[in-house]
């Protein structure tokens, strides 16, 4: 066997949390240098993951397979492939960023970090597992950093945000435990790879098909989220601490995305066919519904979590569009996405931890008091609605090209024109909370306020370059994802 | 080699903001002098280019494309092309760019920005020249985006003042409305076609393969975007606030080049855009109707920068008819295939070819007065020609190339536009005429009221030490684009585009259409000069004699207050997303937390029923036996 690539980059960040419970002494900043260093091992590692995969293979590499509870068939099963490796490689890098966006946090130091790396393996856990089981416990485990993180650092009604994303989440994981016991006791494995080549559509009925299709389907919907479960998510980012809401937006979201595509599409391909025209028509709600909700907000905050009920909106239809094109276009969007809104969040962060207000009527000029972050604000602005040259164009172009050409749901030309005035609407909120928090006379009170520091300079650029290097070249992701939903739509 | 045109000012935007404005920020002068030097650069390039192309077979140099996407059978290749038409739009693009950057070394002297201005224009050069050059759709909206964005930026350059920044937002998110459109056909033209290269969707045009509703969608679709950046009806309100930007930024982005892309791309796609009559009919009749819609908000704008803006969206709306006008005699069969295609290009191109040099003028003309008085307002200026005479000679020439006055350069390529709407659009070339008499007299109303009378500014301007002439470094490009003001029409664009065009001298005048067209802007100069000069007629008597119609052209028709209080404000956001966001707080969290409070409602009545007390436990086993035992018994 060779070297567990996987379960080092997926556990690296949970035994740096151990470390980090155990370092004695309480010097924050050793804590936040241990925590540095183990996520930064984790995402050099993945993108030695990244330029080892062969872009020619379909199907999982870097395999991990060990009976774990052979008495009901359950392994310890992780690989990756085309769908999940940028999705790795996006989670190890937002996890290290935001240990660095937590530089400045001073409470309960030792706790806070080891929270967030137990977080990061949770997530990394989702997108590596291939045995369902291990998927699920994944897929929960992430729920008790998150509550900690945002009932404790938070702001605002953090213990009422906290409890809503907590029980929001379990009451879909509930009906996917459902859906996934059912689905083991019709097929007779949690192998998430042998149930997708099954062709479980048409061995059962479709009652029985439909059934477990919906019932796991509704935790990623809630997840991802789509309209109407959307409510937990701007009340979570909202008054979730910085770092968190970059990981919320960054990678959390982008789990319902993964596992619609991964589990509800990949295993029930011709039932997700059957009801796309319900789900396009949810998507296309979601963009036109959070781009208006976005407009109507006044803080800062609020507004970036409404946008990305919008955006991910495009992700839901570049998934049911059902077409390889749309679907790479949706896991483009999808890193893209966490790239891009993950920087915003952190922006605001930025604002926010300098002015101490977060209300848009209250900001105003602050280009001459905050020149780079302004900059750095408005190209993550200007990324996110679309535009050319930036990973937000390239994910939404290929999108749109592949759900406007897609033969699997009728209609769907009219749907993508719906969504593409979200576009429209995009440059209207961006613009409009960049005039308003960034032009038009300086004031007063925000004289002296400081610019970003080198730290925070550092990851922001890095995410400009990342945003900036998708946009020019999107061959560098797509040609990976591609392979991966290959298999995929290869069912249809 | 070809690339070099387009990297050369990309890499001066580059320079600047990694290196100059970092590291040497107390030598701000550098930056100005990398753009030049990319400018000149790009400049040589284009007119070999041009010289080039000339010589070439087919008149085409190609160049490799590079994959940009590889997705199954969908692949999107990115490449360029230098044909004739890219040709006369580099070397245009170069000339009036270089002229400009020349021009705002002056203008922007001490300019805190200075960097920055110098940066954003050198990448807003990289993308138009990249506009023109891309050889398909996908690439081409890729630098249409680019330009956007430096508009964007560069009018709201001093963003520190609410207008200029208000303007920014309005010019970019009015113009994505009309990009909505064009993407919506891109994305539409591909799947119908499975290409975005320019060339290839020519040939299915031409050949019928791609036609009926299909051809006419996605021209209008292409024709929608061209109408947001070109400013036509009804996309039309952006571009007079534009004017908040810095003048020469006017001059070269907002009436010599960015603006004309929508005409250059109608241009590009004619072939395309021609093969549907309805299309091509509304790319005509939206043209003309803009050309007299904006000349009428012209006659009574009292900023002269304003004035400039309405006259150049009028006289896009001229390059837009003259293509609408060959395009529906194409459509129509009344012309014969090729001639036509080459034909319509010709008169729309050399239009614009001649207009980027005397509005580019003109602008910076009127950054020269404003330099001296500190305003745009022509209230507050007048008699400006004896302290600026070459602005004033130099402005004049512009004034009356635009007036379309024989020889100079407007006269020959609006007479062209003239001739092929009189042919093939005669509604559409009457409007035109009438467009003719009030362009001249909007523009010599501009010119008496700026240059002539007494000055009447009073205090000083933010600019200047009392009234004076501008320095060399401004008035240098302005006598230079002032000879191009003059000799521009007589150098053979339309030939070089393909079309047979006879120039003579003298022989122009011997048309009809000619002598009336000359006698419409002589008799509007003529006007202006009676009003504004003689006096013989007052400009308040007419405009209060005329009540409504004057509220109406000042207010610009409540068109700003239609979309942007009416309808953006009130309607959506205000209105139906008010609405949704009721919805959304009151009905979609509302049941969420509803089912949460029920839960927890639920829970507590059915905590009454655990007391704690072992009777009523044990009561209520026993009850429970018997309610058992009775049930065996009645059903067994």
């Amino acid at each position: 066997m060779d070297f567990p690539y996987l379960s080092t980059i997926v556990f690296l960040p949970v035994i740096g949390a151990i470390v980090i419970a155990l370092l004695p002494g309480a010097n924050p900043r050793r804590i936040k240098l241990a925590a540095a260093a183990f996520t930064a091992v984790s995402f050099f590692l993945s993108l030695a993951l990244f330029s080892m995969f062969d872009r020619s293979l379909d199907g999982p590499q870097f395999v991990e397979q060990l009976s774990w509870i052979p008495a009901i068939n359950v392994q310890y099963f992780m690989g990756v492939d085309g769908l999940s490796l940028p999705l790795v490689l996006l989670t190890t890098f937002i996890g290290f960023v935001a240990v660095l966006v937590s530089w400045n946090i001073n409470l309960r130091v030792r706790e806070y970090f080891a929270w967030l790396l137990v977080l990061e393996t949770g997530i990394l856990g989702v997108f590596c597992s291939l045995d369902l089981i291990l998927f699920f416990i994944f897929w929960e485990v992430e729920l008790i950093p998150m509550y900690m993180l945002i009932s404790i650092w938070g702001t605002g009604r953090k213990e009422y945000s906290a409890i809503k994303f907590v029980l929001y989440t379990l009451f879909g994981s509930a009906f996917m435990l459902v859906g996934i016991l059912l689905l083991y006791f019709q097929a007779g494995t949690f192998d998430m790879i042998a149930l997708a080549g099954m062709g479980l559509d048409s061995i059962l009925s479709s009652m029985m098909a439909a059934a477990i299709f919906f019932l796991i389907i509704i935790a990623y919907a809630i997840k991802l989220p789509i309209f109407p479960f959307h409510t937990w998510l701007p009340d979570a980012h909202t008054d979730a601490p910085t770092a968190v809401s970059v990981v919320l937006a960054g990678v959390l979201l982008k789990m319902g995305g993964y596992g619609m595509i991964r589990v509800a599409v990949g295993i029930f391909p011709e039932t997700a066919h059957s009801y796309a025209p319900l789900f396009v028509v949810v998507a296309v709600i979601g963009v036109i519904y959070g781009a208006a909700m976005t407009l109507r907000q006044t803080d800062l905050k609020k507004l970036i979590a409404y946008s990305s009920v919008s955006h991910m909106g495009f992700v839901l239809l570049g998934i049911f569009a059902l077409s390889q094109v749309s679907m790479t276009g949706a896991v483009l969007q999808m890193v893209s996405h966490g790239i891009i809104t993950g920087l915003l969040f952190a922006m605001v962060g930025l604002v926010y931890s300098k002015t101490h207000e977060r209300s848009i009527p209250r900001l105003g000029g602050l280009v001459r008091q905050m020149p780079v972050i302004a900059v750095v604000f408005s190209i993550a602005g200007l990324a996110a609605l679309g535009l050319p040259g930036t990973s937000g164009f390239a994910a939404e172009v290929i999108t749109f090209l592949g759900s406007f050409g897609s033969t699997m749901v009728p209609g769907i030309h009219i749907y993508t024109i719906l969504a593409i005035t979200g576009v429209v609407l995009g440059a209207g909120y961006i613009l409009w909370m960049l005039r308003r928090v960034f032009y038009g006379p300086p004031r007063d009170e925000y004289n002296g306020v400081p610019d970003a520091d080198k730290l925070e300079k550092v990851y922001i650029f890095a995410f400009v370059a990342v945003i900036m290097l998708i946009g020019l070249y999107p061959r560098i992701l797509t040609d990976i994802i591609k392979v991966g939903i290959q298999t995929i739509t290869g069912g249809l | 080699m070809i690339f070099a045109i387009i990297l050369l000012p990309l890499f001066s935007f580059l320079v600047i903001s990694f290196v100059l404005r970092p590291f040497f920020n107390n030598r701000p002068q550098l930056s100005a002098y990398t753009t030049i030097c990319a400018i000149v650069g790009s400049l040589i390039l284009s007119i070999w280019a041009l010289i080039a192309v000339n010589g070439a077979e087919n008149h085409v140099l190609t160049s490799t494309s590079y994959q940009w996407l590889a997705i199954g059978d969908t692949v999107i290749n990115i490449g360029i092309t230098m044909d004739s038409l890219a040709a006369i739009m580099v070397v245009t693009v170069s000339t009036i760019s270089l002229l400009v950057q020349i021009y705002s070394i002056g203008y922007m002297k001490g300019d805190g920005g200075f960097a920055r201005y110098f940066a954003f224009m050198s990448l807003f050069t990289a993308s138009m020249l990249g506009l023109v050059l891309a050889d398909n759709l996908l690439f081409l909206f890729l630098f249409w985006e680019g330009v956007g964005l430096c508009s964007y930026l560069l009018i709201g350059f001093w963003f520190h003042k609410p207008e200029a920044a208000r303007a920014a937002m309005k010019a970019f998110v009015v113009t994505r409305l009309g990009d909505f459109g064009f993407l919506v056909a891109i994305i539409f033209l591909y799947v119908k076609t499975g290409t975005f290269d320019i060339g290839e969707l020519h040939e299915l045009a031409l050949a019928g393969v791609l036609g009926g509703s299909t051809l006419t969608l996605a021209a209008i679709g292409i024709f929608s975007g061209a109408v947001g950046k070109s400013g036509q009806f009804p996309l039309h309100t952006w571009l007079p606030d534009a004017m908040e930007g810095p003048t020469p930024v006017s001059a070269l982005i907002h009436a010599a080049t960015m603006v004309t892309a929508g005409v250059y791309l109608v241009a590009r796609m004619f072939p395309m855009i021609a093969s549907s009559e309805t299309a091509i009919t509304v790319v005509a009749i939206i043209g003309g109707f803009t050309a007299i819609f904006a000349a009428t908000m012209g006659l009574v704008a009292t900023d002269i920068k304003r004035v400039l803006a309405y006259s150049t969206i009028s006289q896009l709306g001229y390059m837009m008819l003259g293509l609408g006008a060959v395009g529906i005699g194409y459509a129509s069969g009344h012309l014969d295939g090729h001639h036509a295609l080459t034909l319509g290009v010709a008169v729309a191109i050399f239009h614009l070819f001649t207009h980027a040099f005397f509005k580019s003028l003109l602008f910076l003309g009127s950054g020269s007065t404003s330099h001296a008085t500190g305003t745009f307002d022509m209230r507050k200026m007048g008699g400006l020609r004896k302290v600026q005479p070459w602005t004033y000679v130099t402005f004049v020439i512009g004034s009356l190339s635009l007036a379309g006055i024989w020889p100079l350069a407007g006269f020959w390529s609006k007479e062209g536009i003239l001739h092929e709407a009189h042919a093939y659009t005669p509604v559409l070339f009457w409007l035109a005429m009438i467009t003719v008499f009030m362009t001249a007299f909007y523009m010599f109303r501009a010119v008496f009221l700026t240059f002539h009378g007494e000055y009447r500014g009073g205090k000083e301007g933010s600019h200047s030490h009392g009234l004076h002439e501008s320095p060399k470094i401004i008035i240098i490009p302005l006598v230079i684009l002032a000879i191009f003001a003059v000799i521009a029409g007589w150098l053979p664009v339309g030939d070089f585009l393909g079309a047979d065009v006879h120039f003579s001298f003298f022989g122009a005048l011997t048309s009809w259409l000619a002598w009336a067209s000359l006698s419409f802007g002589i008799a509007g100069i003529l006007l202006a000069y009676i009003i504004y000069v003689r006096k013989l007629l007052s400009a308040k008597s007419i405009g209060q004699s005329l009540g409504p119609v004057y509220t109406l052209l000042i207010r610009k028709y409540f068109f700003d207050e239609l979309y942007e209080r009416f309808f953006v404000m009130r309607f959506l956001v205000d209105g139906i997303f008010a609405v949704f966001q009721w919805i959304d707080t009151y009905i979609v969290d509302g049941s969420v937390n509803g089912i949460a409070t029920i839960t927890v409602a639920g829970g507590k009545v059915m905590r009454r029923l655990e007391t704690g007390q072992l009777q009523v436990y044990g009561l209520a086993i026993f009850i429970g036996i018997l309610a058992i035992i009775a049930f065996l018994f009645i059903f067994s």
